[in-house]
């Protein structure tokens, strides 16, 4: 449906747009990262597009797979003219910052908020920028592929119970087996 | 006989603690199935309702299951007057200081049935988040497995508690 949209934004911005594709009816940009600020408010101004209503914000880590590491996703919805939008930018590892989207829509607020918590990607611009779903204490980035599947970073002291074995958790004499 | 040869009198003395362990084990004895009795029909719910097994937790306690009917359907929403805890839900590791400091202030006697997999063991929740079972924050009294259980269940776990709560064994101050 928002083919316009992609058009208008590679008429706008030519080589900022560094892919773009609309399989299955997806539209999706890929843009660089510094001009990411412009390329959303072009899209949420445009009298044609008004993308008015921020619909997710996420981030994927393409950890040992791609490089720059983390790619920063944004849905838009337009309310208006009835089309959505993916936005993506790439982030590399050393510093993970894009430009926050908040000023623009201020529900993007919790979720870049979420992006931070579970990625540890930092939206410059962000007016209040913590943990939302995790807690302060909480070291890392639970959902980026290199934290340790079963690390867990208890509050308070567990009770001790009888650790049922499991695959994961084998009885000591189990791993002492040729 | 002086009194103070009385006090030091080991006789006398010995037959004293005596007849005091008697009398506090008669009373133990004929007073516990009643009060046992009385409590396991008079249990006041504190509900620690943190996710999705809370929609079964409601039925149980609408009309048609009818928790009423063991004298449990009452829910306190202050610890301090509760018996009985059902942790009903998943516990994060953010939500287990809350949930330790709930059955902190609950008076004795108290117990705590664990509602759904979740509670009981973490379930499929294997992750950095969760809690792997509610007892390894406070002690558990029944576990009910399901997700979420079946009001059958539920009540089925209800009566197990009932039947242990009949079984226990207090201690009389004399
Ligand atoms: S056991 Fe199932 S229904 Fe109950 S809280 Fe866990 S996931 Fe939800």
């Amino acid at each position: 449906m928002s083919v316009l949209a992609l058009e208008k934004l590679k008429r706008r911005f030519g080589d900022d747009i560094l892919e773009s594709h609309s399989k299955l009816g997806d539209d999706t940009v890929l843009v660089k990262a510094e001009r990411l600020y412009e390329v959303a408010q072009f899209l949420k101004d445009d009298p044609e597009l008004q993308f008015d209503m921020p619909i997710d914000n996420t981030a994927v880590d393409w950890w040992q797979v791609s490089e720059p590491r983390f790619e920063v996703i944004w849905h838009l919805y337009s309310t208006v003219k009835h089309m959505r939008i993916r936005v993506k930018v790439r982030v590399g590892e050393d510093n993970p910052t894009c430009a926050s989207l908040t000023p623009l829509w201020p529900g993007m607020n919790w979720h870049e908020r979420e992006t931070w918590d579970m990625y540890g990607v930092r939206f410059s611009g962000h007016p209040n920028l913590k943990r939302v779903l995790m807690y302060e204490e909480f070291v890392g980035y639970p959902l980026r592929k290199d934290y340790p599947i079963t690390k867990r970073q208890p509050l308070i002291e567990e009770r001790i119970v009888r650790e049922v074995p499991t695959q994961r958790n084998p009885p000591p004499d189990m791993l002492n087996q040729p | 006989m002086k009194d103070e040869d009385i006090i030091h009198n080991e006789v006398l003395v010995t037959r004293r603690s005596d007849a005091e362990s008697w009398l506090r084990q008669t009373i133990e004895r004929m007073s516990q199935p009643g009060i046992n009795w009385s409590r396991k029909f008079s249990l006041f719910n504190y509900p620690f309702v943190t996710a999705c097994c809370g929609m079964e937790f409601m039925s149980v306690n609408g009309p048609r299951y009818d928790m009423a009917q063991y004298g449990a359907e009452f829910p306190r929403f202050s610890p301090r007057q509760a018996d009985l805890i059902w942790i009903v839900g998943t516990i994060t590791q953010k939500q287990a200081p809350i949930l330790r400091r709930v059955w902190e202030q609950m008076a004795e006697p108290k117990w705590a049935i664990a509602f759904g997999v979740c509670a009981s063991t973490g379930g499929f929740y294997d992750n950095y988040c969760t809690v792997q079972g509610a007892d390894r924050i406070i002690p558990i009294d029944v576990y009910i497995p399901g997700c979420p259980p079946r009001p059958e269940q539920i009540l089925d776990g209800l009566r197990l508690l009932m039947d242990k709560i009949q079984t226990e064994h207090g201690r009389v101050m004399v």
